[in-house]
């Protein structure tokens, strides 16, 4: 260790300094520097000791929260595939055939959005933040295989440039930068973004190879059609084995990512918790007052289907972008699950509710957090008054 | 008697190296200093020249913004040496002692039959005035205030902190009659902050004439910031004063024997240190004095020198001097050793309070903590953290940011007059962002002092 140390501190670091010839990526090097050393500053004013937890770790561990979600969002790519093309093949190949699509996506989106993030610390000359590791890995999951690479770069960069790096970086953005992402191909190209034919690979590169009579809706495009005869089973959309964006069909496998956010204590339990409340407590008011079929279905089908339970568990809980105190946080989880179920069965133009919701609630939360926060204050401001007036003792 | 104040937030940092109950009283040291800095804004004016001969009492220097505040020697001897730092800033003024002390004599006094006139005015002279602060601001007070009312905290709670009641122990008659002095310099009530659990001196469970507030919890609830806001938490416009239990005590000596007699026990802790335990010396004694052969030599490892404890004290060489608030000297391990992928090996060594490290599942474990940052700074990111270890009304990262954009407003709003550094220094320690956190409320209380100046 000390030998490889020596190496980057002797022969390597000296050209990125200020007088060498790479100075300009002194950034750069210092990102991959600090990757593979925790360097030896210490403390020089303030506490002596500081906490072992860092960003790195921080976003780490949602990298692994992600990885079930990811793994399985790869097998259901080649389960899907060879299921429309009719073709039997054995775990292995499926899992691969999704490997080999979700991989270029995952690289296009951290070549991209990296340079980006690598630029403006160059240019502002601050550290380069660990951000976009989180985002670059969730932005793969949350689009569908059949994108095209090119505009996986265009979005990772508008989503960077425009979701973070114009209010100044990580830690000031407004709005989700994955989600941003997201609504930014949604909205800028539809065609390949909606509708029942994009959600599996067969269905775009080979057409022809389909099944007869083969539909590759997801459940939430059902719905919204209004056949509810044709949703597939509570067991299918709770295990994840349905058309839908890469990582987002399997309930099970975000689960199980919910339970490493909770148990490291990373992501947001009160966001999480109030996000289904939120959508039980809408789910059931439809239940109550339901007029047609979509109102009637039973209200947990919803935490199921479509991006409900990835954006719970990933999107909603983004610290930056959600509420930052704790009693905004109950609210603002709480309405994005009303929001959703609001958008998804009230509104017929938007199928799926979930990213709409987070980045409407994005925009809201600062406004929840002012009423908290005047909330603290009249409280301080109250103590005052029964001291004014009575003698002091 | 009154209701346990329970504090529920908060955190007592698992270090090695607290003191065993043991004091020894050393030899005297080579050199004792009174250090300007310790002081928040303080800008000394000497008074005696280089070379001089002082008596324990003599006025070394003045504040040139309060001039009746003098800064006095601890020991006699001779005024050495003045020790400048970057821009001739004034950081130690040092006194070779002599063998023997000699006091100036400011007349010993029964606290219940001289004005409050006279107390004041002899705290000043003494040089003893600077031992009580105020909030707002954590800065000395000033004597043309009353204050509402007085705070003590009588337990410490930071970490490897010295026990109170062991210090105490033979002081009990002073500390009753040093909180009998405070009580004539307000209208208000002196307040007496106690551990409910582990407080077993009858000289604070049982003191006179003061108010006990009985406490539980972790770290920070012996901060008396913590407990003034829990027993009457203080309003914009108001003054509260507050004491070190131990500069009660030099106060109660005062009056006794009318002598600055600066002796105090100062605890030598921390994991470098080979035999922790409790030293009784002068204020402002050289470390080497107490340290000088207890602390642990390891091949590669240059130990850390801390007067305070180790969330807010300051940094000092092996021959620095203890600072006037400091009870407690820590030495740690610097962390200057770089760590190949030290932030993703689950290394047993790391404490945190965050469960991504392995720490949380080993609670009996006690820590040898160094002093590496293990990041560079990062914007505020992660939320709803430093709640967790601010037992009080305020919303930390809203106030923090309030500060960083320099809005008045907003500072008040959120309570800046209720807090100092020192109540934010395990928001400090735990935040992921490596963000100074003390130095940042330290800036907003000074610029909020600027603003009504």
């Amino acid at each position: 260790m000390k030998a490889l140390h020596n190496l980057i501190e002797k022969k390597v670091k000296p050209h990125f300094e200020q007088d060498g010839k790479l100075s300009k990526f002194y950034r750069t090097f210092e990102a991959f520097e600090t990757f593979l050393f925790v360097k030896g500053d210490v403390t020089s004013r303030g506490s002596h000791i500081r906490d072992a937890i860092d960003m790195k770790r921080t976003m780490f561990h949602v990298i692994i929260a992600l990885i079930p979600a990811l793994l399985f969002g790869m097998w259901n790519v080649g389960y899907q595939h060879y299921q429309a093309i009719g073709a039997e093949v054995d775990f292995i190949d499926q899992f691969l055939f999704g490997l080999f699509r979700v991989l270029p996506i995952i690289i296009v989106t951290y070549a991209s959005g990296l340079f980006v993030e690598f630029l403006f610390a160059t240019i502002r000359n601050h550290e380069v933040n660990e951000g976009f590791l989180v985002t670059g890995m969730l932005l793969p999951l949350i689009v569908p295989v059949t994108i095209p690479l090119w505009m996986v770069a265009v979005a990772t960069v508008f989503g960077v440039i425009i979701g973070k790096e114009v209010f100044g970086g990580t830690g000031m953005n407004i709005l989700n930068p994955a989600l941003l992402c997201r609504a930014f191909l949604f909205f800028a190209y539809p065609a390949q973004f909606s509708g029942d034919e994009v959600w599996i690979y067969a269905q775009v590169h080979a057409p022809e190879q389909l099944v007869d009579g083969f539909s590759g809706a997801t459940s939430l495009a059902v719905l919204a059609a209004g056949n509810l005869e044709s949703l597939p089973s509570a067991m299918d959309m709770f295990l994840g084995t349905i058309p839908g964006s890469i990582g987002e069909t399997s309930t099970v496998a975000i689960l199980l990512g919910a339970f490493v956010l909770i148990a490291t204590g990373v992501g947001s339990l009160r966001i999480m918790l109030s996000v289904v409340a939120g959508g039980m407590f809408m789910g059931l008011l439809f239940n109550l007052f339901a007029v047609n079929e979509y109102m009637e279905m039973p209200a947990y089908y919803h935490l199921i289907t479509g991006g409900f339970a990835f954006g719970t568990v990933f999107m909603a809980t983004d610290p930056v972008s959600a509420s930052q105190t704790g009693t905004g946080k109950y609210i603002y989880g709480f309405l994005i699950g009303v929001v959703t179920l609001l958008i998804r069965v009230v509104n017929p133009a938007f199928p799926e509710g979930m990213m709409l919701a987070i980045l409407f609630m994005n925009v809201f939360a600062p406004l929840i957090d002012h009423y908290v926060v005047r909330a603290n204050i009249k409280r301080r401001l109250g103590r005052m008054k029964p001291l004014a007036s009575a003698p002091q003792s | 008697m009154s209701k346990v104040i329970r504090i529920k937030r908060g955190l007592n940092i698992p270090l090695r190296g607290s003191a065993e109950k043991i004091l020894q009283t050393p030899s005297r040291a080579a050199e004792y200093a009174v250090k300007p800095p310790d002081f928040h804004g303080l800008f000394p004016k000497m008074l005696v020249e280089e070379g001089e001969r002082v008596k324990a009492g003599t006025p070394l220097f003045y504040d040139k913004y309060n001039e009746d505040v003098v800064y006095t020697s601890p020991v006699s001897g001779t005024y050495t040496r003045l020790v400048r730092g970057a821009k001739r800033r004034i950081l130690e003024v040092r006194i070779e002692p002599d063998v023997e002390d000699d006091y100036i004599d400011f007349g010993a006094a029964d606290p219940a039959s001289v004005s409050r006139e006279e107390i004041v005015d002899k705290l000043l002279r003494s040089g003893l005035w600077p031992a009580i602060r105020q909030r707002p601001y954590s800065i000395i007070a000033s004597r043309e205030d009353k204050p509402r009312d007085i705070f003590i905290s009588a337990f410490d709670t930071a970490p490897l902190a010295p026990d109170l009641d062991f210090v105490i122990n033979g002081s009990e008659g002073d500390f009753q009659k040093g909180l009998d002095v405070l009580s004539r310099l307000t209208d208000g009530d002196v307040h007496l902050g106690v551990d409910a659990g582990s407080t077993t001196s009858e000289a604070f469970s049982q003191a006179k004439g003061v108010r006990v507030h009985r406490f539980k919890g972790p770290h920070p609830a012996g901060n008396v910031g913590i407990q003034i806001h829990h027993i009457r938490p203080l309003n914009k416009g108001e003054i509260v004063w507050y004491l070190d239990v131990q500069h009660v005590v030099t106060i109660g000596r005062l009056f006794d024997k009318g002598i600055y007699d600066s002796r105090k026990v100062v605890a030598l802790t921390g994991s470098e240190v080979e035999n922790p335990r409790y030293y009784r010396v002068h204020a402002g004694a050289r470390l080497d004095s107490m340290a000088a052969g207890n602390v642990v030599e390891e091949e590669g490892v240059t130990p850390r020198y801390i007067s305070g404890d180790v969330l807010t004290g300051e940094k000092i060489d092996a021959k620095g001097f203890v600072g006037f608030y400091d009870d407690q000297v820590s030495v740690i391990p610097e962390g200057d050793k770089p760590e190949l992928l030290g932030w993703l090996i689950p290394s047993l060594q790391r404490f945190s309070v965050s469960r991504t490290w392995p720490s949380f599942l080993m609670p009996w474990k006690k820590y040898r903590l160094d002093t590496n940052i293990r990041s560079g700074e990062r914007p505020f990111v992660i939320t709803g953290l430093y709640e967790k270890y601010l037992p009080m009304d305020i919303l930390p990262m809203q106030l923090l940011k309030a500060i960083m954009i320099n809005d008045i407003d907003m500072m008040e709003n959120l309570g800046i007059y209720e807090v100092a550094p020192e109540d934010f220094a395990l928001c400090e320690f735990v935040c992921p962002s490596k963000i100074e956190i003390q130095s940042v409320i330290r800036e907003g209380l000074d610029n909020i002092q600027k603003e009504f100046a």
